[in-house]
């Protein structure tokens, strides 16, 4: 377990280093001129030309690739062309708010994906699973954005029960003082007794979290049916039926328990998709995370900060990945 | 000698024709895969039959006709108009165009990649089979989605990168499959007789060992479609792919948002197109991959 562990944190960082320089490379075939950009359209020749020696254009490529590394090894993910601030310190302000909804989601999917793929791999071939089956192929193929968009007309705009974006409403921002002590406003209100930010907060965010749901209880709710059918056909369950053990003991404790592995390395790795999705979903809900940080940058082309998400977000997948595959080796029937 | 090389062939021809007509048999047995290889049909013959079938074939243009913006949906406008007047149905129609081109080439081009490295790597083996397989391990660790983003971001966005971009973060999946094809093709006996008769390692790979590792690619292709067509429409929701006017569906729903509480219409119609489509070929995929699959074929 030890070696396998090694070689696998080994392995985990030639990936993250060879991320590194291809995100180095792509940066470098950009067509337009980083130094241009970073002065401005009306920047005199001079000034691009000082430019290009403050930013360490001017020097060989391999220095430049050195000193890109030497300053990711350090946290430094450049400075964004728009605001002129680290990346790094704009990322951390934008984490917590793209955190809780990725952690609502992953919640959505444990407790709304199991159930639905134990139903379905209960009732096989029965009305039932064609329904769970039909929803589950359904969720992974609805454009995520749409689905915001359909909820918001849906709860906001015909019955007017929830909000239509943002982390709270706009009374709340300006009459309370939001504690700040996690980042997750649900979180800090609870625990610091404001029951009236949290309830306003928890209502700002259902939508959001149910957008980004969809996808992982689909692949959940898949995964598990299969594991589950597999693991249904073993002696063993055969034997506890046999024995008389209750049916939903036999399904919801000896089967299911069996069928987690496959089901926790699927949600691990949709952990990564739900991030990738908030890109999607937070420019519908206004939400500031680093989902809106991103799609900003776009529009507005500031090339290192949509580098530096990108850089973020995989080295958070490659994390994920690992992780998954420590939680497979942990199984004892799994040898490595 | 002509005569035995033919009573050869035919049995293995006739076996080979009878195994299509027998995977076709199983797919159209499934209602759920009938439904969705029907849907994929029409989906074709509605993108082929575009200008015919549309009321208002301009309106997918540059066209205009602000007198009658934001119109519900009628007899005239099926689907409603758009903030210009435009016909929505029309565009939704021009859309599938779109959407279903792109996705093909944009698969086409991650399989030229993908099939000449995968099928190199397998066949040579040893150091240079190490380094390509490294290097697609590495692409295959950024996120499904983000390289295509930012890619798309430092190219420029238009729908040609877009696709490009596409194809550049999906070679990955089809080096991978082919290359596990190719190793084990290449220890079969027409390869080392054509290696044996003196033909040079690119002929070998070209003529012998790719045309018997396709079939899975070309499988695993057609199955990634649905996907392909999601992440083009992400990509322009996002303002990295079609660029107006053009009726590309996520492009459409981007420019809805503006409308949204005032026009329903205006973001529902290309939505309800995008998720019929990628259901389509989603659940066409799950429907290819249980027949092949002997676990779960029954026959």
């Amino acid at each position: 377990m030890g070696r396998f562990l090694l070689k696998r944190l080994f392995f985990g960082a030639i990936v993250l280093f060879g991320v590194i320089t291809i995100t180095f490379l792509l940066t470098r075939v950009i067509p337009s001129d980083p130094a241009a950009r970073w002065v401005g359209p009306r920047a005199t020749r001079q000034q691009i030309a000082q430019a290009r020696i403050e930013l360490g254009l001017d020097r060989p490529v391999y220095v430049q690739y050195t000193r890109y590394v030497s300053d990711l090894l350090r946290g430094d993910l450049g400075r964004s062309l728009r605001s002129r601030q680290p990346i790094t310190d704009e990322l951390v302000g934008f984490l917590p708010a793209t955190l809780e909804l990725v952690l609502l989601s992953t919640f959505f999917a444990v407790f709304a994906g199991i159930p639905l793929g134990v139903l379905s791999a209960k009732s096989k071939d029965k009305p039932v699973d064609h329904i769970c089956r039909f929803f589950s192929v359904g969720a992974v193929s609805l454009p995520t954005f749409w689905v915001g968009m359909f909820l918001q007309l849906l709860f906001y705009g015909g019955l007017g029960w929830l909000p239509l974006g943002s982390r709270v409403s706009f009374e709340t921002a300006i009459f309370y003082n939001i504690p700040n002590i996690t980042g997750f406003i649900v979180f800090d209100s609870l625990i610091t007794g404001n029951f009236y930010i949290a309830a306003d907060a928890l209502k700002h965010i259902i939508l959001p979290g149910i957008t980004l749901a969809l996808y992982p209880i689909g692949l959940v709710a898949r995964m598990t049916r299969s594991a589950l059918l597999e693991i249904l056909g073993e002696d063993y369950i055969a034997s506890a039926r046999s024995y008389a053990v209750p049916e939903a003991k036999v399904l919801w404790l000896y089967a299911l328990k069996n069928s987690l592995g496959p089901t926790s390395t699927v949600l691990t790795l949709s952990v990564g998709y739900t991030l990738v999705n908030t890109f999607l979903v937070e420019a519908i809900f206004n939400w500031p995370g680093i989902g809106m940080y991103i799609s900003s940058a776009v529009v507005t082309m500031d090339y290192p900060a949509i580098m530096g998400v990108t850089i973020f977000s995989t080295c958070a997948y490659v994390v994920l990945n690992l992780i998954a595959d420590i939680i497979v080796a942990l199984d004892p029937r799994v040898r490595v | 000698m002509n005569k035995m090389i033919v009573s050869k062939i035919r049995p293995v021809l006739k076996s080979h024709t009878g195994q299509w007509k027998l995977s076709f048999h199983l797919l159209w047995r499934n209602s759920l895969t009938r439904a969705s290889l029907v849907t994929v049909i029409i989906l074709v013959l509605l993108a082929v039959f575009a200008p015919l079938l549309a009321t208002f074939p301009d309106h997918a243009g540059t066209a205009t006709n602000p007198s009658a913006g934001l119109l519900a949906p009628s007899g005239t406008y099926l689907f409603g108009t758009d903030e210009q007047g435009r016909d929505i149905f029309s565009r939704v129609l021009f859309g599938t165009r779109i959407s279903l081109g792109a996705a093909v080439i944009s698969v086409g081009l991650a399989l030229l990649i993908g099939i000449p490295l995968g099928a190199y790597a397998g066949a040579v083996g040893g150091w240079r089979d190490e380094v390509i397989m490294r290097v697609t391990d590495i692409f295959l660790s950024f996120p499904p989605l983000l390289l295509s983003i930012a890619i798309a971001a430092l190219i420029g966005p238009s729908l040609q990168n877009a696709m490009l971009a596409i194809a550049l973060s999906w070679w990955p999946w089809y080096t991978r499959l082919i290359r596990s094809q190719a190793i084990s093709v290449k220890e079969r006996q027409f390869v080392r007789a054509a290696q044996a008769a003196g033909a040079k390692p690119g002929w070998v790979i070209m003529r012998h060992i790719v045309p018997n590792c396709i079939a899975p690619v070309i499988v695993q292709a057609s199955m990634d479609i649905g996907g392909v067509i999601l992440t083009i429409a992400s990509l322009s929701f996002l303002g990295l792919g079609a660029q107006a006017p053009s009726p590309e569906w996520g492009l459409m729903i981007n420019t809805s948002r503006n409308y949204l509480l005032s026009a329903w219409w205006y973001s529902i119609f290309p939505g309800v197109a995008i998720f019929i489509a990628v259901l389509a070929f989603n659940l066409l995929g799950d429907g290819i991959r249980e027949i092949l699959d002997p676990k779960t074929r029954k026959l």
